[in-house]
C-alpha cells in the first residue's frame, strides 16, 4: 500500500480529468440513446456496438473526402438512424425477437465498417480540420477551452430540448405508450411496430452521432470503438436515475432533468473510470470486466430489493 | 339499417394439430343492433373473451366475418380496428400506460384511429376539458391530471379507462370482465359508472361477466355462450324478467347436467 500511494500524483489524476469530463458528455449523446431504447421502448438493443462505430467510420471517411465536419455528424447520424431500421425490422417485420435482431445487426455492422473504412482503423489528421470536438481544444488556451466545453455543454442541452418536445408530441407519446404497454397502444390505435422501428432509429442515430463526434474528438475511427459500448450506456442511464432520482420527483419537466441526468451519469461514469485507473486498483486490461461488474451490479439491486424487501415483510 | 356489428360463422383454434388444441369459437353467429347493450355469460373456455378478441383483432380468425357499421375488418390489423372499438380489459393494468400521467393517457385515445403527427401530444385545451370530464367520475381525479396512471388504484384505472374508451365514440364498447378484478364495492362503482358511460353516450356494447346478476341487470339484452357458440339469447322484456336461477337452468341443460361452476356460483 506504502509503494502503492509512492506512485500517484494527484498532478496525473487532475490532468486527466478534463479529458474524461468531455468524453463523458460527448459519450452522453450515446447514453441517451440507450435511454430511449432502455427505458423508453423497453428493448435490449445491443445494434449500440455496432451503429457507434458505423457513425465513427462515416464522419471519418467523410472528412478525410474533404466533407466539412458538421455535415459529417448529419451523415454519421443517419447511418446510425439506417442501423436502428435494421434492427427494427428484423424484429418486426420478420418477427425475429427484439435482443437476437439487434445482434444480428451489430455482428453485420463489424463488416460493414470495415467495408467503410477499407480497413479496421482510419485516422484525421486533427491539424488539418476544422474538427467540431477535438482532443487538441482540450490542452487548447482558454478561449479554445471555453469554446469547447461550452460548445459541448450548450449541444447536449440542446438535444435534451429536442428530446423533450420530441416526446411531448403525439408521436413521441405514442412511442412511450407502446414501450410502456403495447395491448394498451394497441387498443388506442398505435401501429406499436411503426413506432418501434422509430424509436430504434431515433436511438442509433444519436449513438451514430456520437460515433461521428467521438472520432473527431479522437482523430480517429476504429472498427472497435464501439466495442462494450451498451455497457456505459447502461451504466450511464442507471446512475443518472440512482444518484439524481431523489433531486426532482413529482416536478415539472421530470423528463427532461431524467435525460440530463443520464448524460451526468456519463460524465460520472467517466470520472470514476479516470480515477479507479488513477489508482491503478483495476489495470486498464481490466476495465471491461469492472465496467460490466459496475453494471451487473446496479442492474440487481431493484431484484434483490424486491426479494429482501419480501423477507422483511413476511418475517 | 347496417348492424353495429355483425359476426358471421367465426370459428377459431387455439394450437390446431397439437395436444393442446383448443376450439376456441365454433361458428359464432351474432348481430347486434345499434344501442344494444349486451351481456355475455357462460362457463369457463366457453369463448366469451375470446369472441371479444376476436372482434378486436387481438389475432385473425380461421374462418367466418366480422362487419363492424356495415364495414367488413375481418382482415384488419389490431391497431387499424382500433378507431371502431373502446375497450376495457379484466386486468386493470392492460388499459392504460402506467408511467404515463392521466392527462397523457386521455389523449392517447382521444387520438384513437387517427395518425400519430409531430403537434403537441396534449394540448391546455384538452387539459381543461380533460379535467370537466374526471370531475363526472367523482373520484377526485380532477386534481390529479399530472399523476402517473399507475399509482392510481384498480378501480380508478378502469374508470379512467372507460372515460378513455368515449373520447372517441366507438362503434362499439368492449367491455372484457372489466369489474372481476375489484372489490364488490368497486365493482359496483365501475359498473354504475359503464351504464353511465353507455347511456349517455348511446353506445353499443358487449359486456363479459361472470355475475349472472350484473348480466341480468345491465343491458337490454343477454347472451349464454357455451363451447365457442351462442346457446341462449334473450331481450327486452323477457330478459327483464329473467332471474338467477332460470339461468342456471339453462346452463345445467346445455352442459348436459354439469354445474355451474365454483365462480358463477358465487357471484
Amino acid at each position: 500500500m506504502v509503494l502503492l500511494s509512492f506512485s500517484l500524483s494527484p498532478m496525473s489524476l487532475l490532468r486527466a480529468l478534463p479529458g474524461s469530463f468531455a468524453q463523458g458528455l460527448i459519450w452522453g449523446v450515446m447514453a441517451l440513446g440507450v435511454y430511449i431504447t432502455f427505458r423508453l421502448l423497453d428493448f435490449a438493443d445491443l445494434t449500440v456496438d455496432g451503429s457507434l462505430a458505423t457513425g465513427g467510420a462515416v464522419a471519418v471517411m467523410l472528412i478525410r473526402a474533404g466533407v466539412d465536419p458538421i455535415l459529417s455528424l448529419l451523415a454519421a447520424f443517419a447511418a446510425g438512424m439506417t442501423a436502428g431500421l435494421i434492427t427494427g425490422m428484423l424484429h418486426t417485420a420478420l418477427g425475429i425477437p427484439g435482443i437476437l435482431s439487434s445482434i444480428l445487426t451489430q455482428i453485420s455492422l463489424y463488416s460493414i465498417n470495415l467495408n467503410i473504412m477499407g480497413k479496421s482503423n482510419q485516422s484525421l489528421n486533427q491539424d488539418k480540420y476544422r474538427l467540431v470536438v477535438s482532443l487538441r481544444y482540450v490542452s487548447g488556451d482558454a478561449l479554445m477551452k471555453a469554446k469547447f466545453y461550452g460548445g459541448l455543454i450548450l449541444g447536449c442541452l440542446l438535444l435534451v430540448v429536442i428530446l423533450y418536445c420530441y416526446f411531448g408530441t403525439e408521436q413521441g407519446s405514442a412511442i412511450r405508450a407502446t414501450g410502456c404497454n403495447k395491448s394498451m397502444a394497441k387498443a388506442q390505435g398505435i401501429n406499436t411496430n411503426f413506432h418501434t422501428v422509430l424509436a430504434l432509429m431515433l436511438s442509433n442515430g444519436l449513438v451514430g452521432l456520437c460515433g461521428g463526434l467521438f472520432a473527431q474528438y479522437n482523430g480517429a475511427a476504429d472498427v472497435n470503438m464501439g466495442r462494450g459500448a451498451i455497457v456505459y450506456g447502461l451504466a450511464a442511464v442507471i446512475i443518472g436515475e440512482v444518484l439524481f432520482s431523489k433531486l426532482y420527483t413529482g416536478k415539472h419537466f421530470t423528463f427532461a432533468y431524467t435525460m440530463i441526468a443520464v448524460i451526468g451519469g456519463m460524465v460520472i461514469y467517466y470520472l470514476i473510470t479516470a480515477f479507479v485507473l488513477w489508482l491503478k486498483i483495476v489495470p486498464s486490461d481490466d476495465l471491461k470486466l469492472f465496467s460490466a461488474i459496475v453494471v451487473a451490479f446496479f442492474l440487481s439491486i431493484p431484484y434483490l430489493k424486491e426479494k429482501y424487501g419480501k423477507k422483511r415483510r413476511t418475517a | 339499417m347496417a348492424y353495429a356489428l355483425e359476426l358471421k360463422n367465426v370459428h377459431k383454434t387455439f394450437n390446431p394439430g397439437t395436444i393442446n388444441e383448443k376450439v376456441a369459437l365454433n361458428g359464432l353467429d351474432l348481430n347486434l343492433n345499434e344501442g344494444d347493450f349486451v351481456t355475455i355469460i357462460g362457463g369457463n373456455g366457453a369463448g366469451k373473451s375470446t369472441a371479444l378478441n376476436a372482434i378486436a383483432g387481438v389475432w385473425g380468425i380461421d374462418e367466418g366475418s366480422i362487419i363492424i357499421g356495415g364495414q367488413d375488418v375481418t382482415s384488419l390489423p389490431e391497431h387499424k380496428r382500433a378507431r371502431f372499438l373502446g375497450r376495457v380489459f379484466q386486468d386493470p393494468m392492460t388499459g392504460t400506460a402506467a408511467t404515463m400521467s392521466i392527462d397523457e393517457n386521455m389523449a392517447i385515445a382521444a387520438r384513437r384511429g387517427k395518425s400519430r403527427t409531430l403537434k403537441w401530444g396534449v394540448t391546455k385545451a384538452e387539459r381543461e376539458k380533460y379535467k370537466e370530464q374526471l370531475k363526472t367520475l367523482d373520484l377526485g381525479l380532477e386534481d390529479r391530471l399530472t399523476t402517473k396512471v399507475g399509482l392510481l388504484s384498480g378501480g380508478q384505472r378502469q374508470a379512467v379507462t372507460l372515460l378513455m374508451a368515449s373520447l372517441q365514440k366507438p362503434e362499439l364498447l368492449l367491455l372484457d370482465e372489466h369489474t372481476a378484478a375489484l372489490d364488490p364495492k368497486t365493482a359496483a362503482k365501475v359498473l354504475a359508472l359503464s351504464d353511465k358511460i353507455i347511456e349517455e353516450n348511446h353506445l353499443t356494447a358487449m359486456m363479459v361477466t361472470h355475475n349472472m346478476k350484473d348480466a341480468i341487470a345491465h343491458g337490454n339484452r343477454l347472451i349464454m355462450m357455451h363451447e365457442g357458440k351462442i346457446i341462449y339469447d334473450i331481450s327486452g322484456e323477457e330478459k327483464k324478467k329473467l332471474k338467477v336461477s332460470d339461468l342456471l337452468a339453462k346452463f345445467e341443460e346445455a352442459s348436459g347436467g354439469e354445474f355451474a361452476n365454483d365462480r358463477m356460483m358465487l357471484s
